[in-house]
């Protein structure tokens, strides 16, 4: 396939293309992820969440321009809500993402949820790969989040970074158990607002109360100011030490298993349900099943395990010799 | 290609700031269903065309309020084919005198639409303008 | 007929046209004039709707306001004419800021005008003079109100287009060459490197042997409006605010006759906010710089009297008046009462006010003239201190010579002819137009509520909420216009085949090429120690908290250029990025 050479090849079009064959659900995609797969597992994922408006692409931008300077190449999945009404979206983290604009070494690309709930794309992880096969060696993922949506970020990224600011108020109150939660590190940004200092102290002591063992990795948290570039180097060390803690202590590898099982998983509950169903449809027992559901003589449980239980016997059949 | 979303830049080359007008466009677009990209203000040529790529847009709408629209059109333009995305349908915005209509068409433009605009309109016609998908 | 968008009303028995041949039946939106025989005009007189019937369901301002159809005492029962009005010149100035207003003195006619090279824009200066113009308005290019020069990347193709490019002091040299500036008053529209062309400005004074004392003009310098609506911003919120209050500061020492900010809500305006809206977010600007000053050390009754605002002349003629006349109450009110100015010169708002640029259309082009003159009668019945009116192809490019002779024009004819200027605020005492007034405040006082709770001018302005409420009324008004509620004449109504042609000014591209040339003239014959040393003196002093003003003097006198201190600057204050908000 043409577009997976060039993609492996580095070439920013190609690349671009794949990405949105993905999001598109193209039948190309399945193919192409299985082309690149052998390529991938190289890059270092990081992911930055955190409430809207506290600097999360300006945070991405300073990220970016010092992993620049150490000649890595950085790859950016920025993903923004789509409107639950036109089904359209305005992507505008561009807009602080400035200095990689003209950059060869830098790889920004706007997602749209597309009716994805958990604050991601569907595809974000077949796009952090594609990323990773086309070569950059380090690939933010941002996105918005304002609750436990955001959990969802740990399985694509292998360290999270929440950002907070001083003065949001209740509503970082009321999320802020589950963002601890999930952070591997704690940013507190615009941290020359009046209430930094409070709020790292506030941090740090609820991080104590859920510390676990003394082996266990103790989330940092860290002050910056990113509009002026302060403090950001901190957090890519914290991030670079949180990956040595990671290999060092097996769990990455634990972690890439566990993810790569469930993702096995999911595909195959996916796919086997979508082979029944196909089968039920083209077989006519869909329609005869769900009148019966209808009339309320069975219930949905029964209904969809007798399909299953059909569909079963006839792939058995079939494999006989 | 059940899935497939038409994707517009719209972006303002130039160091005008008046962004009403692509923001008020960008809105009209996604009201329309249309995922939009927004780049921000004062973007050179090159870092309009690199955004068009990576983001893969069939659109690049231009919105150019300071006159310098026969300087910076063009070399959006053939920045995008330099790139090989020649394919991007290419619109302009702004204040732009009907005299200069022709040559940013010659240069590549295939709408332009000034001060007063319908929003429908430019919808529309995006929507029938579209240079690829679809195959 | 049942198409008809309007319904019934219009259409139902008693309806009547008073054209024989016109249907009264039409749609709102798009309505061709159609070619009368004899090339006679076209006439569509609105029929009077007999039994009550009204022409249409809301009758709006083009700020979405509800207007009913007959205002009375009760609309006004709360009004304490003594408290809420007094008289002209007097606390809460209601009425106006002078006791005889422009019996005494008529506005200062300024229209602002620069572009292409210093040389060009001289020329258009002396000829503006030479017709009877009484102060001067100076544009710049948008390399400049950035702080680029015009050799830098991002300056390609702009230079000189919309205003004049300033890169040293030897353009501002020749910008006011033969231009006594003791005898002229300059308002310059700069923003973020106001400091800067500042400094030359009173550098280029001095050269001429003027003293700083006594320069009169202003610089805009209103960095707020900048972060909420026109975008020309260069440094974050910190930072900027202390340039400005430094211009406060060495102002009041030093050119005490200058007003060292022009607080704006003309760009709010154009951004598309309501009339409401640039009232309230532009005094809730003046405040927060009040209160800056204030931190920043200084007697607030020493640099207040120096503020001066800006305002926008949109077409909703009343809707305009009442701002105007609220604004000036609102001011006196705060500034008293809140902030506690002594100084009854401290209380006074005064000032400018530029005719709608977004009102401007593009087709039938000469339209625009009479748009002007009624927003331009606006400004006046509203007070304002001194007016710029557009020139009518301003909507199309960079406005020629004749097209700005006749915008002036208008405002001598409104001075000279109507008789509006013979009287102090004759509006005033109208059910409707006190009505509008009070409520306008009322409006304001409620936004200044909202920004309070956000935490302040700058929280809000990092959360959006300006620029939301903004972008919110643009998108409402461009549907409005679309759907035909609201009526643009030769846009949705009566619109014409033929465009219309205007005489355009083309900035010739040699325009930057000789620019470039004088920039690397200078930069090569200037002293480079001297120069290195100035721009060493200002990033020490940015790090440190001294007044910025005497570093940029030495700096520009030195032709460091406008470039080289802003990215001195930019490297110790970092740079501003927007928040995403549509």
């Amino acid at each position: 396939m043409d577009l997976v050479d060039r993609l492996l090849d580095g070439d920013r079009r190609a690349l671009a293309r794949a990405i949105t064959l993905t999001e598109n659900e193209d039948p190309l995609a399945g193919d192409l992820a299985a082309a690149v797969f052998p390529h991938t597992g190289r890059a270092r994922t990081l992911g930055v969440t955190g409430p809207p408006g506290v600097g999360k692409s300006t945070v991405v931008d300073g990220l970016v321009h010092l992993e620049r300077a150490t000649g890595r190449r950085v790859g950016v999945v920025a993903v923004d809500p789509t409107s639950p009404f036109s089904g359209g979206a305005i992507l505008g983290d561009r807009i602080r993402m400035r200095r990689g604009a003209s950059d060869p070494g830098v790889f920004i690309r706007s997602l749209a949820t597309r009716g994805h709930l958990g604050g991601l794309s569907w595809h974000t992880g077949s796009v952090v790969r594609l990323l990773d096969a086309a070569g950059f060696d380090t690939i933010l993922i941002e996105t918005v989040g304002a609750g436990q949506a955001e959990v969802e970020i740990m399985r694509y990224a292998v360290t999270t970074i929440v950002i907070l600011v001083p003065g949001l108020g209740d509503e970082v109150q009321a999320i802020k158990a589950g963002i601890l939660e999930i952070a591997d590190i704690l940013v507190v940004n615009k941290a020359d607002r009046e209430g930094a200092d409070g709020l790292v102290r506030e941090l740090e002591a609820t991080l104590e109360l859920g510390a676990g063992s003394a082996a266990s990795w103790k989330p940092p948290v860290l002050k910056t100011v990113a509009t002026a570039d302060r403090g950001l180097d901190a957090v890519l060390a914290a991030a670079h030490d949180h990956y040595l803690y990671l290999e060092s202590s097996g769990s990455l590898q634990a972690r890439l298993e566990r993810e790569l099982n469930a993702e096995v998983r999911g595909l195959v509950r996916d796919l086997a349900g979508r082979a029944a169903l196909d089968w039920a449809r083209s077989a006519g027992a869909w329609d005869s099943a769900l009148s019966e559901v209808l009339a309320r003589r069975t219930d949905p449980r029964s209904a969809a395990a007798g399909l299953v239980t059909r569909f079963l016997g006839r792939v058995q059949r079939k494999s006989r010799p | 290609m059940s899935h497939a979303k038409v994707r517009v830049l719209v972006a303002k080359p130039g160091l005008d700031s008046h962004d009403r007008g692509a923001k008020v466009v960008a809105r009209a677009y996604r009201d329309a269903g249309l995922e939009v990209v927004y780049t921000g203000l004062h973007q050179t040529p090159e870092e309009i065309a690199e955004a068009a790529v990576q983001e893969d847009v069939d659109v690049a709408a231009l919105s150019i309020l300071s006159g310098a629209h026969l300087t910076l059109v063009p070399e959006v333009v053939n920045r995008l084919r330099a790139k090989g995305a020649d394919d991007v349908l290419i619109l302009v915005g702004g204040i732009i005198p009907d005299e200069d209509v022709p040559a940013l068409k010659e240069a590549g433009a295939a709408g332009v639409f000034g001060p007063g605009a319908n929003l429908d309109e430019i919808v529309e016609f995006t929507l029938a303008n579209l240079r690829r998908r679809g195959a | 007929m049942s198409n008809n968008p309007e319904g019934n009303r219009r259409c139902g028995p008693g309806g009547r046209s008073a054209q024989g041949g016109s249907d009264p039946c039409r749609p709102p939106a798009a309505r061709k004039a159609p070619a009368t025989p004899g090339g006679g005009v076209h006439l569509e007189v609105p029929e009077h709707r007999p039994g009550g019937g009204e022409r249409r369901e809301r009758f709006i301002t083009i700020s979405d306001r509800e207007i009913r159809g007959l205002y009375g005492p009760e609309e006004i029962r709360d009004l304490d004419p003594h408290r809420d009005l007094g008289v002209p010149g007097d606390y809460p100035y209601t009425r106006g800021v002078h006791p005889t207003m422009y019996r005494g003195r008529l506005w200062t006619m300024r229209q602002f005008a620069g572009f292409g090279t210093a040389e060009q824009s001289n020329a258009r200066y002396k000829y503006l003079l030479s017709h009877g113009q009484t102060g001067l308005s100076v544009a710049f290019d948008f390399p400049t109100l950035l702080g680029y020069d015009s050799d830098h990347e991002r300056s390609r193709g702009e230079v000189g287009r919309l205003g004049v490019a300033i890169d040293t002091l030897a353009d501002m040299e020749v910008l006011f060459g033969g231009i006594p500036l003791d005898r002229v008053s300059t308002s310059m529209t700069i923003n973020a490197p106001a400091a800067v062309i500042w400094a030359m400005y009173i550098a280029v004074a001095e050269k001429q042997g003027v003293p700083s004392e006594a320069l009169t003009g202003t610089i805009q310098n209103d960095i707020l409006k900048e972060y909420i609506a026109q975008k020309t911003f260069i440094f974050p919120p910190g930072p900027s605010m202390r340039l400005i209050t430094d211009t406060f500061a060495y102002g009041s020492e030093r050119v005490p006759k200058w007003n060292t900010i022009s607080i704006s809500g003309y760009h709010i305006r154009e951004a598309g906010s309501t009339a409401a809206q640039e009232l309230a977010f532009t005094l809730a600007d003046g405040f927060e710089y009040v209160r800056a000053g204030i931190e920043a050390g200084l007697d607030v009754d020493a640099f207040a009297p120096r503020l001066s605002f800006f305002f926008n002349s949109h077409s909703d003629f009343f809707e305009e008046v009442a701002k105007f006349r609220a604004a000036r109450r609102i001011w006196a009110r705060g500034m008293r009462e809140r902030f506690g100015a002594k100084n009854p010169r401290s209380w006074m708002l005064r000032f400018h006010t530029q005719t709608a640029g977004v009102s401007l259309t593009a087709q039938q082009p000469e339209n625009n003239i009479v748009r002007t003159a009624y927003e331009a009668l606006a400004a006046v019945l509203g007070g304002t201190q001194s007016l710029h009116t557009n020139s009518m192809d301003e909507a199309l490019a960079l406005p020629g010579e004749k097209a700005v002779k006749i915008a002036l024009r208008t405002q001598q004819i409104l001075a000279e002819e109507t008789g509006v200027a013979n009287t102090v605020d004759p509006l005033a005492g109208s059910y409707f137009v006190e009505y509008l007034t009070s409520q306008m405040e009322q409006e304001a006082l409620a936004y200044f509520d909202r920004i309070e709770a956000l935490g302040g001018v700058v929280p809000a302005i990092e959360k959006g909420f300006f620029q939301r409420e903004i972008a919110d009324a643009a998108y409402r008004y461009q549907r409005q216009v679309q759907s035909g509620e609201l009526g643009v004449v030769g846009v949705n109504r009566y619109v014409e085949d033929e465009p219309s042609r205007v005489e355009l000014l083309r900035i010739s591209p040699e325009v930057e090429r000789r620019q470039l040339d004088r920039l690397r003239d200078v930069k090569a014959k200037r002293d480079q120690g001297r120069v290195r040393a100035a721009l060493e003196a200002v990033r020490s002093q940015a790090r440190g908290t001294g007044n910025m003003m005497p570093v940029f003097l030495e700096a520009v006198k030195a032709y460091a250029s406008l470039g080289e201190i802003i990215q001195v600057l930019r490297e110790e204050f970092g740079e501003y990025r927007e928040p995403a908000i549509f």
